[in-house]
This record gives structure tokens, C-alpha cells and sequence, in this order.
């Protein structure tokens, strides 16, 4: 699978993960976003770049466990909650959120 | 699910074969379904807590930084057994310092690391339900 954008081609797996991290982007995010029928605004991308940074640092996609607790504790109690979490990513916080952020599909996620 | 106690074994170098990095993945998983795990490093398995380490010259992904990330999975009981460490020259200090912060305690951060005899391992892995040797 693949998806094209301004001319660029982005392969992707059968799941929609980017295969090359590095070819990710801000718009490449919003595409993927569209493409699920959700727009991305300031909480999903605080969300995003958190996880980026992550897996900057330890080179591997949190849990959602892990995550909740870690946002938690980076921005804010109130945000560090599964209903937070999911609201903003329906389809399950790590999975998609790492999706959009172009990170492989979290270690253990089911 | 009740949960059991798992100890994951691993005894070999971090590259030239690939049960360093798969112990390191099924722990991750085992974490994330909150079993109780802990970790011992033997032989050539102290090998792979090395702080400093670089993999580029042989081309295989440097997963090293994943071991920092055990302690958000709770994961905080690490035994390396001393033995080992001796017979190649290491101590504790050529190791990755690995931390895990203590909610019940303002989120203090602890050591994970517990360099322990070859026979107060022995007393470890007793207490075990579950062996998984890598």
C-alpha cells in the first residue's frame, strides 16, 4: 500500500503504518487523518509529538498503558486519563495516534 | 487473569543472534498484560545492559535505548549476576543506569539494577512460576 501526496509516494503496510520513519511529515499526518475521516487539531498533535519524542528516546512505540501514564505525567493529570485519550483517538490511542505520527504498531498491541 | 510471576532468562550477547532483541519484545508484551515480571542476565546476557553501545559498524539496530523504557512498563526487578559481570571484566558502573520512578513514593526514582551472587539468583528463580531462558 502506498499513499500519494503532492507528487510523493509513501509506502505504507497492509495496516497503513509508515514503512520509512523518516519520510514522515505534518501533512503526511493530516492526510492519514482525512483518510479516517478525522481532522487533527492542537490536543491530537501535543499528543503526536509526544510520541515522536518517545520513540526518538527509546526507539519503540509505548503501550497504552504506558502512554496514559506518561502523558499524564508530561501534560497534565487531567489528560492522562483512557477517556481523554480515547476520545481523541477513537480507534484506540497508540495504534492510531502512532499511525498518524508514523511509528511502527506499538509492541503488544492487540 | 491472575497473574504469575515471570522471570525471562537471557544469557547472549545483544548481537549475532537474535534472542536478545526478542526476550526484549516478549517482555514488553509481557508487561503491557500486566503479568509480574522480572528480568536476569547471565553470561554473555550482561553484555546487552552496556552502556554506550553503538551498532552501526555491523549494520543491526541499536535497540540498547529500549532497555531505559522497562521501568515505564514497571518492570524494575533486573538481576545481573556478579560472576558474570567479573569473569569479563565489567562492573555495574559499564552498565546503563536503569531507573524506574515509584508513584506511592512523589514518583522517586529508584534503581532497577541489582547485581546479585550466582546463588542469591538461584533463591530468585525459585520464587518463580513461569521460566523463559533466551
Amino acid at each position: 500500500m502506498a499513499i500519494e501526496l503532492d507528487g510523493k509516494s509513501y509506502e505504507t503496510d497492509e495496516e497503513g503504518y509508515l514503512i520509512d520513519l523518516s519520510q514522515w511529515n505534518d501533512q503526511l499526518a493530516n492526510e492519514m487523518a482525512k483518510a479516517d475521516g478525522a481532522a487533527l487539531d492542537e490536543n491530537h498533535w501535543e499528543v503526536i509529538n509526544f510520541l515522536r519524542e518517545y520513540y526518538e528516546e527509546y526507539q519503540i512505540a509505548p503501550a497504552v498503558r504506558v502512554l496514559t501514564k506518561a502523558v499524564g505525567k508530561k501534560l497534565g493529570k487531567d489528560k492522562g486519563t483512557s477517556k481523554y485519550l480515547y476520545e481523541l483517538f477513537p480507534y484506540g490511542p497508540a495504534k492510531q495516534a502512532c499511525k498518524y505520527a508514523g511509528l511502527p504498531k506499538p509492541t503488544g498491541c492487540v | 487473569m491472575a497473574s504469575k510471576k515471570f522471570l525471562y532468562v537471557n544469557r547472549k550477547a545483544p548481537h549475532g543472534s537474535i534472542y536478545a532483541l526478542e526476550s526484549l519484545e516478549v517482555v514488553l508484551i509481557g508487561a503491557a498484560f500486566e503479568q509480574e515480571v522480572t528480568l536476569a542476565f547471565i553470561d554473555d546476557g550482561v553484555y546487552q545492559l552496556l552502556k554506550n553501545q553503538d551498532s552501526s559498524a555491523i549494520g543491526s539496530k541499536n535497540f540498547s535505548p529500549t532497555y531505559r523504557a522497562l521501568g515505564d512498563y514497571d518492570v524494575n526487578q533486573i538481576y545481573v549476576e556478579r560472576e558474570s559481570l567479573e569473569l569479563r571484566g565489567l562492573t555495574k558502573e559499564d552498565l546503563m543506569p536503569l531507573t524506574w520512578e515509584d508513584e506511592d513514593d512523589d514518583w522517586a526514582e529508584k534503581d532497577s539494577i541489582h547485581v546479585v551472587s550466582s546463588a542469591e539468583l538461584a533463591e530468585v528463580i525459585e520464587q518463580q512460576d513461569v521460566l523463559l531462558n533466551f
